[in-house]
């Protein structure tokens, strides 16, 4: 790989680090690339702004909106499915999931995260839209910037600004419709009545999408995100990346010399459109690059070039290091999907659909419903007046569905036992205890365990079944306490 | 400043002094770091204005804003207090009978109850109310002056015995032995029956003889079955529940000289309501009992407030 190192002179007495930026003034530009890029941005935009609006019945003891991270109540709603703070590991399993998708997309088609779906590349895609509708396209752009400060650029930077802001203050709002019911925040948000951390998160997102998407742009990729770096790790020959084909343009001559000098010349005739198009100002003439975010523009911007001046596409093209090499040599490059198939990209599938399927299988098999029981400790058993022994335990009922569900509690291991709670009476004691669990919450249920008077210590369970037609069910298990000697009795 | 001279290697100027060819180099603190100083000094004297600060003789100054880090504390206390107000005057407002009928505050009640028992009940009762030898077991189902919630309350408000306290619940058993009213033997004998009445010891002779002395001097009280009688905290003598010991040296202790516990009355010590919380605490221990279940106690509850105050 060709790492430009901008080192700076060793020789000066005094080493300077930093380079200011030059402004980017992308030239629009058009070709499937970035019709492509099109159809993304649309996309990624319409389901960040649209999914918290998205409904989802889930009937009377649950909120209705369809993705929805209820951190007040500690829940987290996606479609049919509710998470709960102790099955976070689902979160952390998607979490891990994204990851090696990561990887597996720059496996197979190197950065094309970068190019097309993360959200600083959407964004600034976004705004450089806005710029191109407010000053105009490339040049109009570069002559407002030079121009000195009068009316017209006051007007002209005002309102870009002004619709900069609105597209931040709008994402910045987007965000915390996640994280209430969408309608009602909206209305408290505009009321004044909403949390202050909603203000708050919006004001922060607003300035940080002003920020990054309207001025700071290529530098978050090129100098702030860890994940370039990372990726020049990942890539190798075997990548796909936007490749200048240096064999074939060099040595680059304009169309004049080409005619003058057939064969003497390279197909690039330094028209300079693909840096020209670049959202980060990179010439990618000069080899891969970290500024290189594999957007593909310059590929559109060539192509069309060479359509103008009748020579085949693909001067700038994706392509793998190592067919670049093949094909520099008169070789046959090989199929695409050679290129995104190859082993490790098939390993990272693998690894990451096993993630996926352990998951979904683990979603499909847990538990709705569960039993815990607390056992008091203090006193830890009481004798009766008839010499029978009584624990008492603190049993939390937890259920998960959004409806209540009739329970069964049984009480196992316990010879002659009988338990009862504060709502059943101890003269309808019993070993099992039917109960209604509370929808969507973890209820606590004090009960009271009387055994005979020879009861011994001992480890007991709690069977927890649900009656209705869904069933499952859970276990805890326990002990109960007596006294030592256990003789008829007892000394107090 | 007419020799003034920059320092050749690092170009900076010199405060002008030379020791042995050494000099110091002018470096002034930064703006910022003075600045900051200087508002850190102004600060500390509006500080020692404003706030307690100067230690004199007989106490410090108190500063213009009247803070003292007591004041504060009642403050704190006052808000607290403020707090927990309205859930108190609804307990207080509330019969407590009726207090279990509402869950929440009978929750409240509960927690309330809990934390006054921990300050000045667990110390003999023990902090999960097991008791120990001589102080009741309040988590069991057996009650010396009745289990209902109004028991308990009238128990806490009037004391067991409590000297001076005149609705207090007395009841007093006279010292068999050390008062010469029954002989060694004639104890022996009679501890022999009590424990045969819950079957811990067999019913031999001893208890046969044993049991002509409890017909004569302990049946007025614990009833002829032995059963006890809670208008005289009189306790049932056929259960498993010993305050004082179950074997029959013990039992022969409690006879020749009789146990007399005393708790305070707590009507002057805790406001009404914290009392009522403590009931309702006590109560749901696990062996409070329900009006309906037991109309006895309930009937003997108020024949006990009206002057059955008489041993």
């Amino acid at each position: 790989m060709v790492m430009e190192m901008r080192s700076p002179d060793t020789a000066s007495a005094a080493p300077v680090l930093y380079e200011k930026r030059k402004a980017v003034f992308p030239k629009a530009v058009d070709g499937r690339f970035r019709r492509f890029k099109w159809l993304v941005l649309a996309l990624t935009l319409g389901v960040y702004y649209i999914t918290p609006w998205l409904r989802w019945d889930r009937g009377p003891y649950a909120p209705n909106q369809a993705v929805l991270v209820d951190l007040a109540h500690r829940r987290f709603y996606m479609f049919g499915i509710e998470i709960w703070p102790q099955e976070f590991y689902f979160v952390a399993g998607l979490l891990i999931m994204a990851g090696i998708g990561l990887f597996v997309i720059t496996s197979a088609v190197g950065r094309a995260w970068c190019g097309y779906s993360c959200p600083q590349t959407v964004w600034t895609d976004l705004f450089q839209h806005v710029d191109r509708l407010v000053d105009g396209d490339r040049n109009a752009q570069q002559r407002l910037q030079d121009a000195p400060w009068g009316s017209a650029k006051v007007a002209r930077r005002a309102m870009k600004w002004t619709i900069y802001l609105v597209i931040s203050f709008w994402t910045g709002g987007a965000w915390i419709m996640y994280f209430a019911d969408a309608p009602t925040l909206t209305v408290d948000f505009w009321t004044g009545q909403a949390a202050p951390v909603a203000y708050a998160t919006v004001a922060v997102l607003t300035a940080t999408t002003f920020v990054f998407g309207g001025f700071m742009r290529e530098q978050v990729c090129i100098y702030m995100c860890p994940w370039p770096r990372i990726q020049t790790a990942m890539l190798d020959e075997k990548s796909l990346i936007v490749t200048y084909k240096d064999w074939r343009g060099e040595p680059r001559g304009s169309v004049k010399k080409q005619e003058k000098n057939p064969g003497g010349v390279g197909d690039c005739i330094d028209c300079n459109q693909c840096v020209n198009v670049c959202p980060t100002g990179y010439d990618i003439r000069n080899g891969p690059d970290v500024a290189c975010i594999t957007c593909a523009l310059c590929i559109d911007a060539c192509d069309s070039v060479m359509a103008q001046i009748g020579r085949p596409r693909g001067l700038i093209d994706y392509a793998t290091l190592e067919d670049c090499k093949i094909e520099s040599e008169g070789g046959q490059p090989r199929p695409i999907s050679k290129a995104l198939f190859h082993t490790r990209t098939l390993v990272y599938v693998g690894v990451w659909s096993a993630i996926g399927f352990a998951l979904l299988f683990a979603l499909g098999a847990r538990e709705r419903i569960d039993i815990s029981v607390q056992k008091d400790r203090n006193p830890p058993f009481t004798i009766e007046p008839d010499g029978a022994v009584r624990n008492d335990y603190t049993v939390k009922l937890l259920n998960m569905e959004g409806r209540p569900r009739p329970m069964r509690i049984a009480l196992e291991g316990l010879p002659g036992g009988l338990m009862w709670t504060d709502d059943i009476s101890q003269e309808k004691a019993a070993p099992v205890l039917d109960v209604t669990a509370a929808p969507d919450q973890v209820e606590p249920v004090r009960v009271y365990v009387i055994a005979p008077a020879n009861a011994r210590e001992q480890q007991i369970r709690f069977v927890l079944t649900a009656t209705d037609k869904e069933g499952g069910g859970d276990v805890s298990e326990t002990r109960f306490d007596a006294p030592e000697a256990n003789t008829m009795g007892g000394s107090q | 400043m007419a020799n003034r001279h920059i320092d050749e290697p690092t170009g900076v100027e010199t405060v002008g002094h030379e020791w042995d060819g050494i000099e110091e180099l002018n470096n002034p603190l930064p703006r910022w770091w003075v600045v900051t100083f200087w508002i850190t000094v102004v600060f500390s004297l509006a500080y020692m204005v404003v706030y307690p600060a100067i230690p004199m003789l007989g106490k410090g100054t108190e500063g213009l804003w009247g803070w003292s880090s007591r004041g504060q504390l009642t403050a704190e206390m006052a808000a607290a207090q403020a707090a927990r107000k309205p859930v108190l005057d609804k307990i207080a407002a509330t019969p407590i009978e009726q207090i279990a009928a509402d869950k929440d505050l009978l929750a409240k009640a509960r927690a309330g109850g809990m934390a006054a028992f921990k300050q000045n009940c667990a110390l003999c009762h023990g902090s999960g109310g097991k008791g120990m030898v001589g102080y009741p077991n309040l988590a069991d189902r057996d009650w010396l002056w009745g289990g209902s919630v109004t028991d308990i309350e009238f128990s806490i408000t009037h004391g067991i015995r409590s000297p001076g306290a005149d609705a207090t619940r007395t009841s007093l058993m006279p010292s068999f032995g050390k008062d010469g009213i029954l002989q060694d033997g004639q104890i022996a004998d009679t501890s022999a029956y009590v424990l045969s009445l819950s079957g811990k010891a067999p019913s031999d002779a001893a208890a046969q003889r044993g049991a002509a002395v409890f017909a004569a001097n302990c049946a007025a009280c614990h009833g002829a079955d032995g059963k006890g009688l809670r208008a005289f905290g009189a306790p049932n003598l056929a259960d498993q529940v010993w305050l004082y010991g179950g074997t029959k040296d013990q039992v022969a202790a409690s006879i020749a000289r009789a146990r007399a516990g005393v708790m305070p009355a707590w009507a002057g010590k805790l406001d009404p309501v914290t009392i009522k919380m403590l009931a309702v605490y006590v109560h749901s221990l696990g062996g409070g009992e329900q009006f309906a279940a037991a109309p006895a106690a309930a009937a003997a509850a108020p024949a006990n407030g009206n002057g059955n105050a008489k041993p």
